[in-house]
């Protein structure tokens, strides 16, 4: 081989490996390109909602009111038999089973909403009023064009007969679509239309909450004690060790932990975001001292010879120069370790946050999900609705760690001194 | 009753932090020289006033449920089945109880109510006394002019060295939890059947109470225990994620730190490591649903049978979550490979990648091992990737085709819904809980030591 | 002011160059000449190091680095887009401050060049290449018995002695030496200085340097440079005896630097 010939070669294989550098980076750079993208065009119709224009009639016969007709009384009446024969105008039906099948293009709360919207208009009693009902999952997907309707009937869940009343209802512009409000304000549902994340919000709130007021307080102390007054000794060590062991241990041993000593030990409720707070602050701890840890080390030693130099004491020094010079870094620190907590799913699922809860949580003892999880719950079910559900649950927990990771970068940016 | 009891606990910190304070001017006015400021002296009273009342009151009210309930069954020694009995009880005592009252009940919700009245009266009465004690203990302190400051800071780091024992007390706390439920565990099961056997059903041996087993129930369930598949499984799909995750997340490190400009590093770091933050539900959720099925399709067009629960696409998607970890930690070990080196290669004439394959590389190599050890302990560890997107069933195979199960799934399998603390079945998951604990901690630790190791040879 | 009777080996013509926004050369020209060494002495930051890092295009390496200008070896500019660095730095060899073995075993500290410019065959002519490189830097003897133990861990003054084997494994015509002693002890300086006497004979020799004193012994031609730009360029003796310019002259005899 003559030298050029070599050195060709040589050049070659620097493009070649140069190469493979960059399709790795495109690659994944691909890859975050593709699961976003993947979420937010299914995840995006979640946010409206179809509904079916009805003329109801408030016939007040029907209602057996007791007289006078005031809200109290509107509240406990029966609307059922309303509903139904309202509902069932829409369309000619030749059988009972037809008319169930026009029940089933609405969303099984239909009598609910036309309750309510007699109690916010108790004028339009006696009268024949357009209201707009919540359409069932299977209209609803139809509207939204996920759903194939040139598939053979038995493999639609949309029958001909309800097709036809559709295309009938869209031609009299019957149908419209809403801003989809029940996905923020309801709780957990079997009916996809009517479920929401109402309830894992408040869950994942509360979660969050007290893991910060356990893990924050606790992260903070530790570390300024590991980097300020510990000795160097065994147990200094050893403590060391174990904190870089947690925070690498997988998250589903502190589920056991939680079940095996918060559940069946101590006997604190089950399914509740106390326990899963208490649970993934221990998680946490160990994943916010290290930083805690980084930022403390940070600081020159000079900041803390010229307190102490001038008569501070020992503690003087630490808490009026070090910590508050530490202070960014620690906040984003723990910011950090709080989205990682927030998108964590499986120690929940082990200490029952997987049970099905519909009452939103109004405080931390009481049952709930939380968003992680709901995304797991409603992954698991069949029903076409709850797949545009959980992309936008996806979202909007994205949304939160990307907010709460926004923060930590700013934090540490515009407020960490650079030691030179 | 108890938020009460925390509030005035709280209270009396308040304001004994001030009366403190204004204590110890008064001693400046009577010209004597304070050892501290002011302020200490507040402090110094405020903690002895909160701390010793918060700790009993904390124990009393962790303790308290099940020392009367202790006493209340020992009163009850025929009854059967004692934690039902007690909640109902309980449920009976509150006035929310719907069903068969018996006699034990009413006379336990009895025994209840005045043990209970016992327990509130004495809980205030120590409270209250320890409150007392040790505020005039303090206040005498104070005015004998006690270097309020030195203890204050001895009382402070006694706080400090504790919050930093959460860390052992965490660890203690999940060998405890995880050794007890296996140590039982492993006395209806054979250890060498559960390391050793090929079959895992443990559907088999579901609720059945583990004190009252048959000798043929026994050897029955013996086979159901076999946790070989899921050793394989786990490793199998942990394999399949290094495959995507070692090559992809290597280059991009070495890329970015040696080839990318300033402004391709600028962007393109931040978005791989997206892929560390995104949960992985997320994950799980897309391997399910999108990759899972599309794998199905493409295989079926290829003629050739896939699972939609495929290893190869849990495992594929594993290897993308954990790129991030690879790619930024090779990319710091290599950082820190000396630029000396570097230029002494350049200058006898090397190509860069040369330079990095022959000089940098073998440099970092310790950096980089670490990084990929840690990165396989998160593979075995992670879960909802397999939990949603591979399978349930245990088969020991080495088709990436077919569906597999590993030791997180079937933890997660056992555990969710309603458990019965006493089955084997149960017990089984806190066992592999065990298995992979023990598994990554020897990672983590060989792991963390290599890195460390790297460090201190540069720095 | 040139001594004519030497061949003229690298040439300097208007080099300029700039670290970002800030200029490190000002507008040098200087010739070195074949088989002799040549020092160079200035404060530090006076910009030495980087103009002898231009010989070899070191400073591609540095992203905010400009250099403008030309440099010529054997007449041929160096600068351009087409001439390859590889090639090049094969040429011209290049020694460091501080000494920077790879942490590899001592033969393949210096089979490294070798290899990469598929300069051996065989076993036998790499070993061959190993024994006359290790014996020019005069370091054969001491280390011939462990040539598999690391690099890193021979005394400085063999590492940087290393390095000059490593640099000589690959035939250059010049060896670029940026304060090669500096990090040394004054019996390892001594041997290191014995080496460049010898190696003069069979190489062009560029030297920077902290100390006069070392300058003095070993070079035959010396370059003054202060705030990157060169003052003085003459034969060693007459910059050392008899400077022409006031600041050489303060600077030889201590007031500054």
């Amino acid at each position: 081989m003559t030298k050029e010939q070599r050195l060709k070669k040589r050049y070659r294989a620097e493009k070649r490996f140069k190469m493979y550098g960059l399709i790795s980076v495109s690659l994944a750079v691909i890859f975050v390109l593709i699961l976003v993208q993947n979420i937010f065009s299914k995840g995006s119709s979640a946010f409206s909602r179809t509904m079916i224009e009805v003329a109801v009639n408030y016939d007040s016969s029907l209602l057996e009111l007791e007289s006078p007709i005031n809200q109290n009384s509107l509240k406990d009446a029966d609307f059922y038999d309303l509903a139904v024969e309202s509902l069932l105008k829409i369309y000619p039906a030749k059988d009972s089973k037809e008319e169930r099948q026009i029940l089933r293009l609405f969303s099984p709360d239909y009598e609910f909403e036309i309750k309510d919207f007699l109690i916010k208009n108790p004028n339009k009693i006696d009268q024949i009023v357009p209201v707009k009902i919540t359409a069932s999952d299977d209209i609803d997907q139809l509207n939204k064009g996920n759903f194939p309707r040139d598939l053979p009937e038995d493999r639609r869940r949309v029958s001909n007969y309800q097709l036809n009343i559709y295309d009938n209802l869209i031609e009299k512009e019957k149908i419209d679509k809403k801003f989809n409000n029940y996905l923020f304000t309801k709780g957990d549902s079997r009916d996809p239309e009517l479920a929401g994340i109402g309830g894992s919000l408040m869950g994942s709130f509360f979660t969050i909450i007290i893991c910060l007021i356990l893990s924050f307080p606790i992260a903070i102390m530790a570390s300024i004690y590991l980097e300020e007054f510990a000795p160097k000794n065994k147990i200094t060590d050893f403590i060391e060790i174990n904190i870089n062991n947690l925070a690498a241990v997988p998250s589903i041993v502190y589920g056991l932990l939680g079940l095996g000593i918060l559940l069946s030990v101590m006997e604190f409720p089950r399914s509740t975001p106390l326990v899963a707070g208490i649970t993934l602050s221990l998680m946490t701890l160990p994943r916010i001292i290290i930083p805690c840890r980084a930022s403390l080390k940070a600081v020159p030693p000079s900041i803390r010879e010229a307190a102490l130099s001038v008569g501070a004491s020992k503690f003087q020094t630490v808490f009026h120069h070090v910590v508050p010079l530490a202070m960014p870094g620690t906040l984003s620190g723990t910011i950090i370790g709080l989205a990682q907590a927030l998108g964590e799913t499986a120690p929940l699922i082990l200490i029952g946050m997987v049970a099905f809860v519909v009452d939103i949580p109004s405080s931390p003892v009481d049952p709930s999900a939380s968003l992680p999880v709901q995304v797991y719950l409603w992954s698991e079910q069949a029903e076409r609705g709850f797949v545009e559900k959980t992309s936008a649950t996806i979202m909007m927990l994205l949304g939160f760690l990307i907010v709460m990771n926004f923060i930590a970068v700013y934090l540490r940016q515009k407020f960490e001194k650079k030691w030179n | 009753m108890n938020s009460l009891i925390a509030g005035v606990i709280l209270i009396l910190c308040l304001s004994s932090y001030f009366f403190g304070r204004s204590e110890a001017r008064k001693l400046v006015t009577q010209n004597i020289k304070l050892k501290a400021l002011p302020a200490y002296y507040g402090y110094y009273l405020s903690l002895w006033c909160g701390l010793p009342a918060l700790i009993i009151f904390g124990c009393w009210s962790l303790f308290e449920p099940t020392i009367i309930k202790v006493l209340i069954l020992n009163n009850f020694p025929q009854i059967e089945s004692k934690d039902l009995f007690y909640e109902q009880t309980l449920s009976f005592f509150n006035g929310n109880f719907s069903g068969e009252i018996t006699n034990e009940i009413k006379a336990a919700s009895i025994k209840y109510s005045s043990i209970n009245i016992i327990a509130q009266n004495s809980k205030v009465v120590i409270i209250a006394a320890a409150l007392i004690g040790s505020l005039t203990f303090a206040y005498r302190k104070i005015q004998n002019n006690n270097k309020a400051r030195d203890d204050v800071e001895i009382i402070l780091k006694v706080l400090l060295f504790t919050s930093s024992l959460v860390a052992i007390l965490t660890t203690v706390g999940i060998i405890v939890s995880l050794l007890f439920e296996s140590l039982k565990f492993f006395s209806t099961i054979n250890i060498f059947e559960f390391i050793f056997g090929t079959s895992w059903s443990p559907q088999r041996a579901f609720v059945r109470d583990a004190s009252a087993i048959t000798p043929e129930e026994l050897l029955e369930l013996q086979d159901a225990f076999g946790s070989v598949p899921l050793f394989a499984g786990t490793a199998f799909i942990a394999l399949i994620a290094m495959c995507v995750a070692v090559p992809i997340g290597l280059f991009s490190g070495i890329y970015l730190a040696e080839y990318a400009s300033t402004k391709v590093r600028k962007y393109s770091k931040p978005i791989i490591e997206i892929l560390a933050g995104i949960p992985t539900v997320v994950y799980g959720f897309f391997a399910a649903l999108t990759v899972g099925p599309f794998f199905r399709t493409l295989g079926e067009s290829m003629g050739l049978t896939v699972s939609s629960e495929s290893a190869l696409a849990a495992g594929l998607i594993m290897g993308v979550m954990i790129i991030p970890y690879i790619s930024s930690l090779s990319d710091d070990v290599i950082n820190s490979v000396p630029q000396s080196l570097r230029e002494g290669s350049y200058a006898i004439g090397a190509t860069k990648s040369e330079t990095i394959k022959k000089v940098v590389i073998p440099a970092a190599l310790p950096g980089i091992i670490g990084s990929i050890l840690l990165a396989v302990s998160r593979a075995i560890g992670e879960t909802m990737i397999v939990v949603m997107a591979a399978g349930l069933a245990a088969n020991l195979t080495i088709n990436p085709l077919e569906s597999t199960t590993t030791i997180t799934t079937q933890i997660v399998m056992i555990l969710v819904g309603d458990q019965e603390f006493d089955s084997p079945k149960t017990q089984a998951a806190f066992a592999l809980g065990l298995t992979l604990f023990i598994a990554t901690l020897i990672l983590n630790y060989i792991a963390l030591r290599v890195v460390k190791k790297y460090r201190e040879k540069y720095d | 002011m040139e001594l004519n009777n030497s061949k003229i080996k690298i040439q300097a013509k208007n080099l300029n160059v700039y670290y970002g926004k800030k200029q490190a050369l000002f507008n040098i020209n200087l010739d070195i000449n074949q088989k002799e060494v040549t020092a160079l002495i200035g404060p530090s930051g006076c910009g030495k190091s980087t103009f002898i890092r231009c010989i070899n295009r070191m400073n591609d390496v540095i992203d905010i680095c400009k250099v403008e200008g030309s440099v010529e070896i054997d007449g041929a500019e160096i600068n351009e887009k087409n001439v390859d660095v590889v090639t090049l730095r094969e040429k011209v060899g290049m020694v460091f401050q501080k000494p920077n073995p790879f942490p590899k075993s001592i033969y393949d500290n210096i089979a490294y060049g070798p290899i990469i410019h598929g300069a051996a065959e065989n076993k036998d002519q790499m070993d061959n290449i190993v024994e006359t490189s290790l014996k020019k830097a005069a370091l054969w003897d001491e280390v011939k018995d462990r040539l598999n133990e690391p690099g890193t861990s021979l005394s400085g003054g063999q590492q940087q002695r290393l390095c000059i084997a490593r640099a000589l494994s690959v035939n250059p015509e010049v060896i670029l030496m940026d304060e090669p002693c500096s990090a040394l002890d004054p019996i390892a300086t001594a041997k290191i200085e014995e080496l460049i006497d010898d190696l003069k004979k069979s190489y062009t020799i560029v030297i920077v340097t902290h100390s006069m004193a070392q300058a003095v012994r070993v070079s035959q031609k010396t370059g003054f440079f202060h705030l990157g730009k060169i003052i003085e360029v003459d034969s060693t003796d007459k910059i050392f005896k008899n400077p022409a310019n006031k600041m050489t002259q303060d600077y030889i005899t201590g007031r500054f630097g």
